[in-house]
């Protein structure tokens, strides 16, 4: 066989065990293989029992994400040659319960998501009946943020996210930014309850890690720092001019 | 959340450590800039402190200068030179990420707005240096 490479997978059975260990598996080295094959390597030649998620294998589907030696990585995108000569860690996403092995419980993050809209909404009985015209720079104001694929990378680097999990997060945040910024959508105002509290855009201390760990190149931390910037002129004038909003 | 039974275990629930920052370079960094501020504020006493001491006789402000002679003085103070350097890059380099994007219909780069702020940084820097070297 040629070479090989060791790696440190965490295990964790809910019914036997009160928290996670790891598991040392020795796999074939190649140069064609991500962690991701790896891992089904492991699945499938030496240890059945192993659970992670993973589907499209072309970095699309955002299931694959673990955390790969400390760092939040999509595994179908991560060469297991650069980590050579090992060993390498996998261990599932921080700050996330587990539920086994790698697979994380991501309920909290999908109701977050949910309460943030991140749909178009219209205030008014909107029935189009041709296609809504956007200039390319009423598209380019959101564009980059429709990139985003839910992976969750960026909670899984946000210290925030794990010190408060009720903080509404970088992803969620930024897809809410990308309909506010929407020239077909009229939801920001009932987005403002959720964003604009402590929990909210607030709770974030400009860390950064988000936006460098995303594998889309989103920039969820430039979403928040936005956001905190169009909140804050939204209550200076809620405040100058009271009638406003009446 | 679901509700967990024999057959749907409770999940294992991760806990931060107390040192979190020491786990990755980016955590520590930031942890850094927010303690600068400490440093930012003695200094802006320190300053304050030196007014006072030459606006009041000159024994007092000897005494001041003597103080500031003291090895502990210019450690403490070395240090804070470090830390208000890493203050003043950290937030110049934050600052187009809080600026409003749209200038002119089109939007600045990250370097237009950042440069700036080193710009008057470095100038305001090199005049006082000329000052206090008697060059000016």
């Amino acid at each position: 066989m040629a070479e090989t490479i060791l790696l440190e997978v965490a295990r964790f059975l809910p019914e036997r065990d009160t928290e996670p260990s790891y598991q040392t598996f020795e796999v074939p080295l190649r140069g064609d293989w991500m962690i991701l094959d790896a891992l089904n390597y492991i699945k499938d030649q030496l240890d059945g029992s192993l659970g992670f998620r993973w589907s499209c294998r072309m970095g699309i589907c955002g299931s694959c994400g673990m955390m790969v030696n400390g760092v939040p990585k999509l595994t179908c995108e991560t060469l297991l040659s650069t980590f050579a000569p090992g060993p390498v860690r996998i261990g599932p996403l921080e700050h996330f319960p587990v539920i086994k092995d790698l697979v994380i419980e991501m309920e909290g993050f999908l109701g977050k998501l949910q309460k943030v809209q991140p749909w178009v909404v219209r205030k008014d009985d909107f029935k189009p009946q041709r296609e809504f015209i956007q200039t390319p720079a009423q598209l380019e104001a959101f564009k980059q943020y429709t990139l985003c694929i839910n992976c969750m990378l960026c909670y899984a680097a946000c210290p925030v996210f794990g010190l408060d999990p009720e903080f509404t997060g970088p992803a969620a945040i930024a897809l809410a930014e990308r309909y506010n910024l929407d020239s077909r959508d009229q939801g920001a105002e009932g987005r403002t309850d959720v964003l604009s509290q402590h929990d909210g855009i607030w709770d974030c201390t400009v860390i950064g890690e988000c936006s460098q760990v995303c594998p889309k190149h989103v920039d969820p931390s430039l979403a928040i720092q936005q956001y905190k910037l169009t909140a804050t002129k939204e209550w200076f004038k809620s405040w100058l001019l009271p009638w406003g909003n009446k | 959340m679901p509700q967990y039974s024999q057959f749907q275990p409770k999940p294992y629930r991760p806990r931060m450590s107390a040192f979190w920052y020491f786990d990755r370079w980016p955590y520590l960094l930031f942890v850094l800039r927010e303690i600068s501020s400490f440093f930012v504020a003695y200094f802006a006493v320190l300053v304050l402190v030196q007014i006072y001491a030459l606006s009041a006789d000159p024994t007092v402000y000897a005494a001041f200068q003597a103080c500031m002679r003291n090895p502990l003085m210019i450690i403490l103070n070395a240090v804070t030179l470090l830390f208000m350097l890493l203050h003043a890059a950290t937030w110049f380099n934050l600052v187009p990420r809080v600026m409003a994007r749209e200038m002119t219909g089109r939007q600045l780069s990250d370097l237009m707005v950042a440069a700036p702020n080193y710009f008057v940084f470095f100038g305001a820097s090199v005049i006082i240096a000329l000052f206090i070297l008697r060059i000016l």
